[in-house]
């Protein structure tokens, strides 16, 4: 009888934890095409959706539904009025008056007032707030004051008065990055980092609210009533479906279950390629190669150039990255514009070597050639080079196609993978010797990608150090002439190039599907979805 | 018995120290750290969040601070997830993950037991063959390749289950299978060969003389035998499921646990690393601690005096 009833005791408490939980399923099970909701994979649990802390392209994605700026982006990119009604600019460029929108109001219903934003960007630049994107207000005035106090005004509910340090070109552009929304003072003083993790304290002021987050499965947000452009909003409900795994995704996306898909496995994209829901879009980003400067060889520009030339880059886009990707004979990526905005920072700026099929024979001589010059003939007296990249598929079969390439010129290389988190770690301090490594622009303007080289930066992974470039940068920051600045960040770049200090491989793309049944849906050059004024056919 | 327990729970305690103390060190010792990104955060913010999370302080007084914490019951914020406790993160991701890992092992146990005696019965015929087969490929295929071909069987090709979520009782049936197939080959072979040594016995052939209907030789006097090396395995296999899959949950984007065990050691989440591995740890003592009760109870020739 005993031994019986343990058995069956042994078996109940399966049962029982089995159960424990359950019980409460309704809803209906599959909720693609439904008339109020639409569902959306633009990544997994983001790690936070704090504007301020945020600094994945997932992550600002949730936060521009439910949170405005003074400006926003439309369909093109370009700034357009958000929370802002109308702004005026000083005549020397430093002073930019807003005015707000007439009856703004937070989801909850409270009143949003000028000194919103005061409160909020002072908060994003405070040590306590510790938050990523910071520096992006270095371009306002008392960013680098002793209290670490902005020089912003509220003049009175609806004004707000901004003192840059200088004429910035893309201030507005700012004013429509994440990082610069409103966020609640007292809900953010009262809760702490737990503010922007529960429904009832993630009050925004944007066109969605958040009304669920079940980690790991979704967040559910609803057309905020409180919105001052309510009525042309899209669905009512916008589901963000957290996924993690790309086949997954593709999964869903093609069993109408998700009606957009941020990423999608690499090897599927040869079968997507010419479907009417495949996306492409130029990303503000590079993909290259870091070369250790300080190490022995690698410390010879013309080392570094005949490495940089030695490589197939048509090869590696079509064969390797598949999805389109052009491929790079520059550092500053390809969507930026130049001072004249109608045309393009890299159409201005040109390339540094031509990277086309047809001239890699001729590119390949040219760097069988400089290592004569260098004195290494056919690499001679080259050591084997440690290449190092982050364990991952596609940066496995770069690495293996340097090797082969690098080969026909003598140059040996030992492909040493490394696990994101310690490749990180290894690549930041310098001991390494060539390294891949990639870049996205935080905004449009060259000078986030050139202010990072210079001497001691924190994202000068090649240890570079260039006085002329370092004097340059700091010219750039403060030149208040937008002809002059470009002038000098084509220079700049020209600097990279004059001493080989990386080697570009392709610009980033960005890879996304969106349903046929799916209409209005736009993305912006840094990435950001919009869907507020979706439709579903 | 009251004295053995006693003696257990205490040499347990010790061993959870000890587990958490060398997790603690090691992950220290693993190059980089949680603020690191493709695009590192400038000298001041890294400093302001060293400080933020005590990470500035040298590591003794870091670990005296964690433990010290930690026996209050507070497994302190998660670095990585802003905003977040650990031990909230660990209570709605167990309990996912202990509602599907409850069921697969319930149907694990309900498959294996029947299937592996059924195969015992009629050693070396064909169903026995044909529940050999069925087993070994269970144990050889790893449960990612399950997963991938139930989804595209029943949501692909089908279209009659959900791809991801855990919101009806048909957003289960994938996940559980998947989870379930590996441990329902496993007890079935577990129960078939312990049934066959029970089979051989001879109390089993007295049982049969004296003319026992079948059904009771083996309820009665098999089964509950063979039975014990499933109850054994149960134990650590019950702390493993429950606590989730990693693969499966990400396959089904099913909001469990298991996601957590390996993005925390990605991303060199401390607090998490820590909270994540003293759970399973607790988790794996208590369960063997539980078997070895059952034990007693099943086989009252194991003394524990």
């Amino acid at each position: 009888m005993k031994k019986r009833l343990a058995i069956i005791l042994a078996l109940l408490m399966v049962v029982a934890i089995a159960l424990s939980a359950c019980g409460k399923d309704d809803k209906d099970d599959k909720t693609p095409l439904s008339a109020e909701t639409l569902n959306v994979c633009v990544g997994p649990d983001p790690d936070t959706i704090d504007p301020a802390l945020n600094s994945s392209v997932d992550g600002a994605t949730m936060i521009i539904h439910a949170f405005e700026g003074l400006m926003t982006l439309d369909k093109d990119g370009v700034p357009i009025y958000g929370q802002a009604e109308s702004h005026s600019v000083s005549e020397d460029g430093k002073v930019y008056t807003f005015t707000l929108r007439d009856g703004l109001k937070w989801s909850d219903g409270e009143a949003l007032t000028a000194s919103d934003f005061v409160y909020s960007w002072n908060r994003a630049i405070a040590d306590e707030t510790a938050a990523d994107y910071e520096y992006m207000f270095e371009v306002v005035d008392g960013y680098d004051s002793e209290d670490k106090v902005l020089n912003v005004k509220a003049l009175d509910d609806k004004t707000l008065e901004v003192n840059l340090i200088s004429a910035v070109p893309y201030f507005l552009e700012l004013c429509a990055f994440p990082t610069f929304s409103p966020v609640r003072e007292d809900l953010i003083e009262a809760n702490g980092d737990k503010w922007a993790t529960q429904v009832e304290t993630y009050i925004g002021n944007g066109a969605y609210k958040m009304t669920e987050w079940v980690q790991g499965s979704h967040i559910l947000y609803t057309k905020n009533e409180n919105y001052w452009d309510y009525d042309s909003l899209g669905m009512k409900n916008l589901k963000f479906v957290l996924m993690d795994d790309d086949s997954a995704i593709l999964n869903a996306f093609t069993q109408d279950e998700i009606l957009f898909a941020d990423s999608m496995p690499n090897d599927e994209i040869d079968a997507w390629r010419d479907k009417n829901e495949f996306n492409l879009q130029d990303q503000l980003g590079t993909y290259y190669i870091s070369f250790n400067v300080e190490k022995e060889h690698l410390d010879n520009p013309k080392v570094r150039q005949a490495l940089t030339l030695a490589i197939d880059r048509d090869f590696i886009v079509t064969e390797i990255g598949k999805a389109g990707q052009e491929a790079a004979a520059a550092y500053v990526a390809t969507g930026l514009t130049d001072a004249d905005s109608t045309k393009e920072f890299r159409e201005v700026g040109g390339n540094y070597f031509d990277p086309s099929k047809e001239a890699y024979e001729a590119n390949l001589q040219k760097a069988k050639e400089l290592l004569v010059e260098a004195g290494y003939p056919d690499g001679e007296g080259l050591p084997t080079f440690e290449y190092l990249y982050n364990t991952d598929t596609g940066h496995q079969q770069i690495g293996e196609a340097l090797q082969d390439m690098w080969k026909k010129i003598g140059v040996n290389i030992e492909l040493v993978s490394q696990e994101w988190g310690t490749f990180l770690n290894t690549r930041k301090n310098g001991e390494y010797e060539i390294a891949r490594n990639g870049w996205l622009g935080d905004y449009n303007d060259p000078i986030s990608f050139l202010d990072m080289w210079i001497t001691g930066g924190g994202n000068n992974d090649a240890q570079w150090s260039n006085a002329e470039y370092d004097e340059l940068i700091t010219k750039i920051k403060a030149s208040e002439d937008t002809e002059e600045r470009y002038k000098m960040m084509h220079e700049a770049e020209d600097l990279i190039f004059e001493e080989w200090m990386l080697s570009p491989i392709y610009y980033y793309v960005d890879i996304f599907l969106i349903s046929d049944n799916l209409d209005g849906v736009w993305s912006s050059p840094l990435g950001y979805k919009y869907f507020m004024y979706a439709s579903v056919k | 018995m009251a004295r053995y327990l006693l003696k257990k729970i205490l040499v347990s305690l010790v061993t959870l120290w000890l587990v958490a103390s060398a997790t603690f060190l090691l992950m220290h010792m693993v190059p980089g750290g949680p603020f690191l990104a493709e695009k590192s955060p400038s000298e001041a913010t890294l400093k302001a969040l060293n400080e933020k999370y005590g990470l500035d302080q040298p590591l003794s007084i870091q670990y005296k601070n964690y433990f010290a914490k930690l026996l209050k019951g507070d497994m302190g914020p998660s670095i990585k997830q802003r905003g977040r406790e650990v031990d909230d993160i660990i209570k709605t991701g167990f309990k996912v993950s202990a509602r599907v890992g409850g069921l697969s092992i319930l149907l694990a146990v309900i498959l294996g037991v029947p299937l592996g005696s059924f195969a015992a019965l009629n050693r070396g015929k064909w169903p026995d063959s044909l529940i050999l087969l069925i087993s070994t490929t269970g144990i050889a295929v790893p449960s990612f390749v399950v997963s991938t071909v139930l989804m595209m069987i029943f949501s692909v090709k089908l279209d009659l289950l959900p791809t991801y979520g855990l919101t009806t009782w048909k957003h289960y049936i994938m996940p559980v299978m998947s989870l379930a197939f590996y441990p329902t080959a496993y007890i079935s072979r577990l129960t078939r060969s312990s049934m066959l040594e029970v089979l051989g016995q001879d109390y089993i052939r007295t049982a049969k003389a004296k003319g026992l209907p079948m059904y009771k030789v083996l309820f009665k006097h098999a089964l509950r035998n063979a039975i014990l090396p499933v109850v054994t395995y149960l134990g650590p296999l019950l702390a493993y499921t429950l606590t989730g899959s990693f693969v499966v949950e990400r396959i089904f984007t099913v909001p469990g646990l298991g996601n957590f065990f390996i993005s925390s050691i990605l991303n060199r989440d401390y607090t998490m690393i820590m909270g994540t591995t003293i759970f399973l740890a607790t988790l794996i003592i208590i369960m063997n601690l539980v078997v070895d009760i059952v034990y007693k109870l099943v086989d009252p020739r194991i003394s524990y005096n």
